[in-house]
């Protein structure tokens, strides 16, 4: 049964592999994701409810509601949202991935990346920054403002310059971004510049104003994360491509919500295996400690489930003071990711394991065998919305989920 | 009785992976020998119930 | 005062663990100590003794726990910092070239010309390992015992299937390519194959051999279980057999054994005889039976090294392979004797090694003289304890029921010191029969601790008024690493008679023995 298994895992893994993701529109929420609704709030995550959601969810769904117009103020959306009106979908239920909070609503532009080998497409909104932002779980009038500017200056001259561009190789950019001294997760500073690269003669050829173009260039400039929003859906639809092959067991999507940590495996289609979103171990910045931290969250963990994120951690020498201080401790992890994964990657490699590629694909049988599980490099958020990044870090998924994932692949699969 | 693969390993370098105690990689690499010695743990935490679903995959 | 700690998901191998709580016992103000895996035989082991508390009581098998009762708070904190050292010394997984891999798929991604495979995890996991590593194509050694008989059925007949080696379970020691795996001893290169059902027979054996101006060309071990199994059937045995048939550097064939059931002895003599090579059995305790064709039969372990060196030459084998002449062996037995008390009368072996023992016995048993031994379980032959000998007595102190929870006499003296220490208390003790075996896996200084003890035992009965003989041989050669020769030294400086082999060794105590019944009849 084990080599049948092997075989499908094969192919899904070549699946990952021949992606061909590439950026090729900016768009409006509702009118382009699969399945959006008016009174649809999508978020970051395996599927919860409102009642249980994390503080920072929470105030990032109080600022969607109010960006939509749907309520004035915090209490009213407070009243909205536990009515019952608002129905709430994690974004992978809809080809979406959404960093911290991942909250996505009708008006908010998105990235829309195709993957061109087999079509299918993933959205993501553009990251608005750092500190107070709406994916921390911030809605004041200033961050609200911004979001409409995004949507009104940011987002149509992006669309204009892409389609004067033409697709942008996505794969093409992460994988240098991976030999300047990136991840894709944690770190996303040389992504953000080439982007910007790629990008500033076709925005400078817009109709925009001079003063409205470098707005935006400044903008993206001020963000290091910016590409953050471009890598997750290159690898959300990179690896959608291999979800629901019968018999697989590679895992195609990991996500947080704050509250929960999911998983779902290729061979066991939608199904969602969750448990307790785990604490992050990590430096925090001056003021703050691991009693301000929110627990896991984020759709952002799709970097790692695609190959790259933590699992690139041996190519990111910056991230390496978070997981433990030396070099040698992040290409540690790296050779642990490589017993827990099908391939090695044939686009992303690792300038310091001699060029050797990401460990790929990883496999729900070899993480239980090994007991060792899937490492992830992270920001973390302040408990209270509103507040901000307060550090950075490794977490693990709970193994729970993977134990019972097991148990359901056993059931189905096993004789 | 086909022992043709003994005969190679006879013929060869030997190359050893050591799975358990490490002393046994030590007195190989003093005498010579180019060996692998794995970090080697009860498999799946040591948990019957998950050893047994994985063998229900292996079979 | 009570300290326990939980150290999540740290795996220790039981070596480490049972070295870490010696160490731990050893220190004063320490009541009770234990350094072991959370598994459920462990926890209950701890509720036993009163060190189960809370946190401990949901450890898991892959967790470490490390429980001390003390006198004071600060030795058990002082215990349970040594014992965290102890274990870091382990620790490996720092940087690039320290990195052990988890899994055999792991391990194989980073050495994919591996060809050998050597298991020592604990019995119940070995099995699953060793499959893996068949169907990748690699042989495999199992050093690990406790392995259901019916996996090794199953093992041995994957490996016939796929023309690969499987060596054990239970095999403790084998030499390939002239290379010592596990508790193996360095000896010539050369040109005998040997294929042995026992790890300490194997080690004496390719030790006479070296010391005889012979070589090794390969040592293959099949387990304790290869022909004694009448499942099993010796697969491996006569696969082995095969592959030196197939050898063009093995000129002669060593087969090496207790004696299997007729069944098998046929087909083993068979294949033997298709080897068209000259060949040498020994089935342990069997006394030769002339030979049949190109396969002749030793009497002892030395005989068989004797005569795979003589036909390795292309020569006859002459009996009578001991180094000291009647006369001079007449003189010892003279000095050991005359001093001795007249309650003295019984043996007591203490061996290491299983095979070694039974080779004695089987002397013993030749030349008339009842033995009680833990060798075999045969009423009227078994010792009542193990623990306590009885009138003529040989003990295999590497049986299980020693080494639970202990390491094995050939890695730790102190079991045999201690027991060397009763026997000397004992009146009627006259002899104390020894064997040490030297090589890799073996401790690095035997000789050391058990002199010592020796001296020891051998004042007490001189207090007495009476005097202890004691004769040991060493299994090893001056390329081991713990140096033979100081190793003879410091047995011989406690006054013990240090023979070649084990053979001459309980053939000198036969004489021995033979004097001492005499006297008092």
């Amino acid at each position: 049964m084990r080599a049948n298994i092997e075989e499908v895992n094969q192919e899904a893994v070549s699946r990952i592999q021949r992606a061909k993701p590439e950026l090729i529109d900016v768009s409006i929420a509702g009118e382009t994701i699969p399945g959006m609704k008016r009174n649809m709030i999508l978020h970051a995550g395996p599927p919860v409810t409102w009642e249980n959601m994390c503080g920072p969810m929470k105030g990032a769904v109080i600022g969607g509601l109010i960006l939509e117009g749907l309520a004035k103020n915090r209490q009213e959306a407070e009243a909205l949202a536990a009515s019952g009106d608002i129905l709430f979908e994690p974004c992978h239920h809809h080809s979406s991935v959404g960093p911290m909070a991942g909250v996505v609503t009708w008006s908010m532009p998105v990235w829309v990346v195709e993957n061109k080998t087999f079509g299918n497409r993933a959205y993501c909104t553009l990251n608005e920054g750092l500190g107070k932002v709406l994916r921390y779980g911030a809605f004041s009038d200033q961050v609200l403002a911004r979001l409409r500017w995004m949507a009104e200056d940011l987002a149509p001259a992006l669309k204009k310059a892409i389609s004067r561009h033409g697709p942008i190789d996505m794969k093409s950019l992460i994988a240098q971004a991976l030999q300047m001294g990136d991840e894709g997760h944690n770190r996303n500073r040389a992504g953000t510049s080439l982007f910007i690269r790629e990008i500033a003669p076709d925005l400078v050829m817009l109709d925009e104003s001079r003063e409205q173009i470098a707005r935006i260039l400044t903008f993206i400039h001020g963000n290091d994360h910016f590409f953050l929003n471009l890598s997750m859906p290159s690898c959300k639809c990179t690896v959608d491509a291999a979800a629901s092959l019968e018999g697989s067991s590679v895992v195609t999507t990991m996500a947080r919500n704050g509250t929960e940590f999911g998983i779902r495996v290729s061979g066991l289609g939608d199904r969602w295996f969750t448990g307790p979103a785990g604490i992050v171990e990590g430096l925090y910045l001056a003021g703050f400690s691991a009693k301000d931290a929110a627990r896991d969250i984020g759709d952002s963990v799709i970097t790692e489930t695609a190959g790259i994120g933590g699992f690139a951690m041996a190519a990111a020498p910056a991230i390496v003071k978070f997981v433990g201080g030396s070099a040698s401790d992040a290409i540690r992890y790296t050779r642990q990711m490589y017993e827990i994964t099908v391939a090695e990657n044939d686009a992303y490699r690792i300038p310091t394991l001699d060029f050797r590629g990401t460990p790929t694909g990883i496999d729900l049988l070899r993480v239980v065998e090994t007991g060792i599980l899937p490492a992830i490099n992270t920001g973390i958020a302040h408990k209270e919305p509103g507040i901000g990044m307060v550090g950075a870090g490794l977490v693990h998924p709970p193994e729970n989920c993977f134990h019972d994932a097991l148990e359901a692949f056993a059931k189905r699969y096993g004789e | 009785m086909d022992v043709k693969k003994i005969n190679e390993l006879f013929s060869k370098e030997l190359k050893v992976i050591n799975m358990g105690l490490d002393s046994f990689a030590d007195n190989l690499r003093k005498e010579e020998v180019e060996v692998l010695h794995m970090g080697w743990k009860p498999p799946a935490g040591g948990s019957k119930r998950l050893i047994a679903l994985l063998e229900k995959l292996d079979r | 005062m009570k300290k326990i700690l939980v150290r999540e998901n740290a795996y220790y191998d039981s070596v480490i663990l049972m070295l870490a709580t010696k160490a731990l016992k050893q220190r004063s103000g320490i009541k009770e100590a234990v350094v072991a895996m959370g598994t459920e035989v462990n926890l209950g082991l701890l509720r036993e003794i009163g060190l189960l508390s809370g946190e401990v009581e949901s450890a898991k098998p892959n967790d470490l726990v490390i429980a001390i009762e003390a006198e004071t708070e600060e030795a058990a904190e002082e215990a349970c910092r040594i014992a965290e050292e102890i274990l870091k010394k382990k620790d490996h997984g720092g940087g690039e070239e320290g990195y052990c891999p988890v899994s055999l798929d792991g391990a194989l991604k980073m050495f994919p010309e591996a060809n050998l495979v050597v298991i020592s995890v604990p019995g119940p996991y070995a099995g699953r390992e060793a499959r893996r590593a068949l169907n990748k194509g690699l042989h495999v050694m199992i050093f690990s015992d406790h392995v259901p008989v019916e996996e090794e059925v199953e093992l041995k007949e994957m490996a016939l299937e796929r023309g690969l080696l499987l060596m054990g379970p239970d095999c403790g020691t084998a030499i390939l390519n002239g290379k010592p795996l596990c508790f193996a001893n360095v000896v010539r290169r050369g040109h005998i194959g040997l294929v042995a059902a026992s790890g300490s027979g194997l080690q004496e054996v390719c030790c006479c051999i070296d010391r005889m101006g012979g070589g090794i060309s390969q040592a293959i071990g099949t387990g304790g279980r290869d022909l004694q199994e009448r499942r099993v059937r010796g697969r491996m045995m006569l696969m082995g057999i095969e592959a030196l048939s197939q050898d063009p550097e093995t000129q002669v064939i060593v087969v090496l054994s207790k004696p299997p059931s007729e069944e098998v002895v046929a087909t083993v003599l068979s294949k033997l005889k298709d080897a068209g090579k000259p060949c040498v059995v020994h089935f342990l305790g069997r006394k030769p039976s002339g030979t049949r064709g190109s396969v002749r039969f030793s009497g002892n372990m030395e005989e068989a090294a004797a005569m795979a060196v003589a036909f390795s030459k292309g020569e006859e084998y002459r009996e009578g392979c001991g180094t000291l002449s009647e006369a001079e062996i007449a003189r010892r037995v003279e000095a050991e004797v005359n001093p001795m008390a007249s309650e003295q009368k019984y043996l007591r072996g203490l061996f290491a090694g299983g095979t070694l023992a039974t080779e004695a016995v089987a002397l013993f048993e030749q030349e008339g003289f009842k033995i009680l031994s833990n060798v075999r379980k045969e009423p009227g032959i078994a010792l009542q304890s193990p623990h306590r000998s009885e009138r003529h007595a040989i003990v295999d102190m590497g049986d299980d029921v020693f080494t639970l929870g202990r390491p094995h006499p050939m890695i730790d003296p102190s079991l045999r010191e201690e027991r060397i220490a009763k026997e000397a208390a004992d009146p009627e003790t006259a002899l104390l029969l020894l064997d040490v075996v030297l090589g890799y896996g073996a401790h690095e200084d035997p000789c050391g601790p058990l002199g010592e003890s020796i001296g020891k035992a051998k004042a007490q009965v001189a207090g007495r008024g009476g005097y202890l003989s004691v004769i040991a041989s060493i299994t090893g050669t001056e390329k081991d690493f713990q140096n033979m020769a100081e190793q003879k030294k410091k047995l011989e400086a406690a006054g013990c008679l240090v023979m070649p082999s084990n053979y001459q060794a309980a053939l000198t105590a036969l004489h021995v023995m033979r004097k001492v019944t005499a006297r008092w009849m």
